[in-house]
């Protein structure tokens, strides 16, 4: 088989799999500085996916157009959600967060099926039939569009979290959070303000996914346990482990659906997260505990 | 207080204490006990005006565009088969594309009162719905599923109103040869992608035992499964390009079909013709909706509504008159087929007299109704529930509309083969 077959199928799965590194990010930078695993995070990104099909369907407006505006409100979201309720239980037993965010989970799931309904929609957009030619390589457009949407949020993100005072000031938080509060920083918001950038993270990925799949509120639970194979394959907490966890993730499901059988490939990245689990347990970047 | 034997009873419609013992009252209990377990319950049932159709469909979930579209023609029936002459009240149900929920459905609507159930346009959640119409011996007069074990495992309740994977594959197969000779044109190799489901597996195990005794012109195809539930099908478009095949026969539904479609125009993969031989997908007004030009020169070998039956005319009136923006052709399939499989029953009823369930049993074995809305003889039931009269035609898509090509005799347009290329369309 000619190798632009190879190369075709792997560049697809990368650029999926950087979406999906994104998503995988939120809940990473939860985790590294709250301490809190969100149970609801692949719900954040289906609300994000549906109010990019609205912004779509009812304004006409890209998905790529209307990730800023998502990003906000889910930001919103997040903020509210960790300030009115989640800090409540930072210092109860794990078990008790564990269920208070499935129980998110749970509410926002029921809420989108009675909002919208079980059944897919999708986000027409002019570019859904085009393909991009570089060499021997043929992309499909809304691939490339979202991989690299996805890209450049994380490059943010990672600039945010490096240059800016308000970023150095979470990384503080993650550090010592003892030390945080004694040189007189606000945990609390501090916490807030990390739920809400990881939630809009969330929100991003949703609009980017938009392009990919079509949405349906089922989607939510399937997305939060890819989120979590993602992050303890490249290592939980670690922004930069997130995203090769999911490009790892994206390249062998489609490598292995080409090479082997469309019809097994999600069982790949269970395969490879065991391997991890077996081999590295703290992931292929994460800090050994 | 003393007791007043001569107050109504709790019915308010008589004393109690005049006659009536406690003892006779008990022996009267068991009298109409006896008599119900002698009898069951067919004096209820010799009075029924009206016959309870229970329509069991996938009106949620990943199956909701057809299941939708075959709820249009329960919604046909109820309105058009009470002027016919048939009266029958339908209580619908939604299996959410799940075979778990068909089958727990299937007992609520038994429960409800229905006396046959209609159902349910897949073949897994058709199975469930038989194993409970089994267990409760109420009829099931099956509208679309094709998995021949429907009708193989000696089920007495079940009645089926459409082609098996075998003869679905079958027609399909041999209207393909059809279709090569009548154009000149013959693909050398082919591919083969399907759902893995109960759909998927039972048109795949059809192919793979029909295809050695057809002489195709072409080797036996590669066949590349996939997830059903799948949100993106490009490694299994890749993997189908990769093989070189000049023919992609597929079995979809609308969203696979749509999915599977888009990633050929994207990956500019080129074959003769898209080709199903008996799945949907490929005529659904969702097909045409998303794919626009792109939907246009795909075929689909499969039973066909014959626009020149009086029913199919009335039922094309009727669905104008309630859904005035669209097209009938797109809903004609999963329509003609609900709602013929409502009038084996109305008609079953009609002759039988009672929703008693072995009379009405009894009498679904008897149909032979020739007044009908799909290509073929009259319907009928072998001694397995099937009718085996069904016709195929060769349905191709032309501007966004599907159109009979072949037999030649039905044609309304002559078959375009190989199609044009994705990007040569206008």
């Amino acid at each position: 088989m000619p190798l632009d077959f190879y190369l075709n199928v792997a560049a697809g799965g990368l650029l999926t799999g950087l979406v999906y590194g994104l998503a995988a990010l939120g809940l990473s930078v939860i985790f590294g500085v709250v301490r809190i695993v969100n149970f609801a995070h692949g719900e954040l990104m289906v609300i994000g996916m549906y109010a990019a099909v609205l912004a779509a369907g009812s304004l006409g407006i890209d998905p790529l157009l209307a990730a800023p505006v998502v990003a906000a409100l889910l930001f919103a979201v997040g903020y509210g959600l960790q300030r009115g309720l989640i800090n409540r239980f930072i210092d109860r037993p794990d078990h008790m967060q564990f269920i208070l965010l499935v129980g998110v989970a749970m509410v926002i799931v029921n809420g989108l099926l009675i909002a919208f309904g079980p059944d897919s929609q999708s986000a027409q957009v002019p570019y859904a039939f085009d393909a991009i030619e570089i060499g021997p390589l043929l992309l499909d457009t809304t691939k490339v569009y979202a991989g690299v949407g996805a890209l450049a949020v994380a490059a943010l993100l990672f600039l945010f979290f490096r240059l800016s005072l308000t970023g150095k000031a979470i990384r503080a938080c993650s550090d010592n959070q003892l030390g945080a509060r004694v040189v007189g920083l606000n945990v609390e918001r501090l916490y807030a303000l990390t739920f809400g950038l990881g939630a809009a993270t969330a929100g991003i990925a949703g609009c980017l996914m938009t392009l990919l799949v079509d949405v349906r509120p089922q989607l939510a639970p399937e997305y939060t346990l890819l989120s979590f194979i993602i992050v303890i394959v490249g290592g939980l907490g670690s922004m930069g482990g997130a995203l090769l966890g999911g490009v790892l993730i994206g390249i062998s499901e489609a490598m292995a659906g080409f090479l082997i059988l469309p019809s097994m490939k999600s069982m790949f990245s269970y395969g490879l997260l065991i391997l991890v689990l077996l081999l590295r347990p703290q992931g292929l970047l994460g800090k050994r505990p | 207080m003393a007791k007043d034997a001569g107050t109504n009873g709790p019915t308010g419609l008589g004393p109690m204490g005049s006659g009536l013992t406690r003892r006779d009252f008990g022996k009267a209990t068991l009298a109409v006990g006896a008599a119900a377990a002698v009898f069951g319950n067919a004096p209820a049932f010799a009075q029924d005006k009206v016959l309870k159709v229970g329509v069991l469909l996938p009106r949620s979930g990943f199956l909701a565009q057809p299941g939708q579209a075959c709820q249009r023609g329960a919604d046909i029936a109820q309105t058009l088969l009470p002027q016919l002459g048939f009266p029958i009240e339908i209580l619908g149900a939604d299996t959410e594309s799940n075979p778990d929920v068909a089958r727990s459905r299937t007992e609520k609507l038994i429960q409800d009162g229905a006396q046959v159930i209609v159902g349910a346009f897949d073949s897994g959640q058709t199975t469930a719905a038989a194993q409970v119409c089994e267990q409760r011996g109420v009829p099931l007069v099956v509208n679309i599923a094709s998995a021949p074990q429907l009708t193989e495992q000696g089920y007495r309740t079940i009645f089926r109103n459409f082609p098996t994977s075998s003869a679905l594959v079958g027609n399909g197969l041999a209207l393909m040869k059809d279709l090569f000779a009548a154009t000149g044109k013959t693909p050398k190799s082919a591919v083969f992608l399907h759902a893995n489901d109960t759909f998927g597996q039972a048109n795949k195990a059809a192919l793979d035992k029909l295809f050695p005794t057809l002489s195709m012109p072409f080797a036996a195809p590669e066949a590349i499964s996939y997830d059903p539930k799948a949100q993106d099908l490009a490694v299994e478009v890749a993997k189908a390009r990769a093989t070189g095949a000049e023919l992609v026969i597929v079995t979809t539904r609308a969203n696979d079909a749509i999915m599977i479609v888009r990633e050929m125009v994207k990956q500019r993969f080129e074959p003769m013709a898209v080709v199903s031989p008996g799945s949907p997908g490929m005529y659904d007004e969702q097909f045409y909706k998303v794919l626009g030009k792109y939907s246009d020169y795909c075929i689909t070998n499969l039973p066909w509504y014959d626009p020149k039956s009086a029913l199919a005319q009335q039922v094309g009136k009727t669905f104008k008159e309630k859904f005035p923006s669209d097209r009938y052709e797109g809903y004609a399939f999963n329509i003609g087929f609900t709602f013929e499989a409502i009038l084996v029953a109305a008609d079953a009823f009609k002759r039988a007299g009672t929703g008693d369930p072995a009379v009405l049993l009894d009498a679904l074995r008897q149909t032979n109704l020739s007044e009908k809305i799909m290509f073929g003889g009259p319907i009928q039931f072998d001694e397995k529930g099937q009718n085996n009269a069904i016709a195929s035609a060769c349905v191709q898509n032309f501007k966004l509309r599907p159109t009979v090509v072949l037999p030649k005799a039905s044609a309304e347009a002559d078959p375009v083969f190989p199609m044009p290329g994705w990007q040569k369309r206008a």
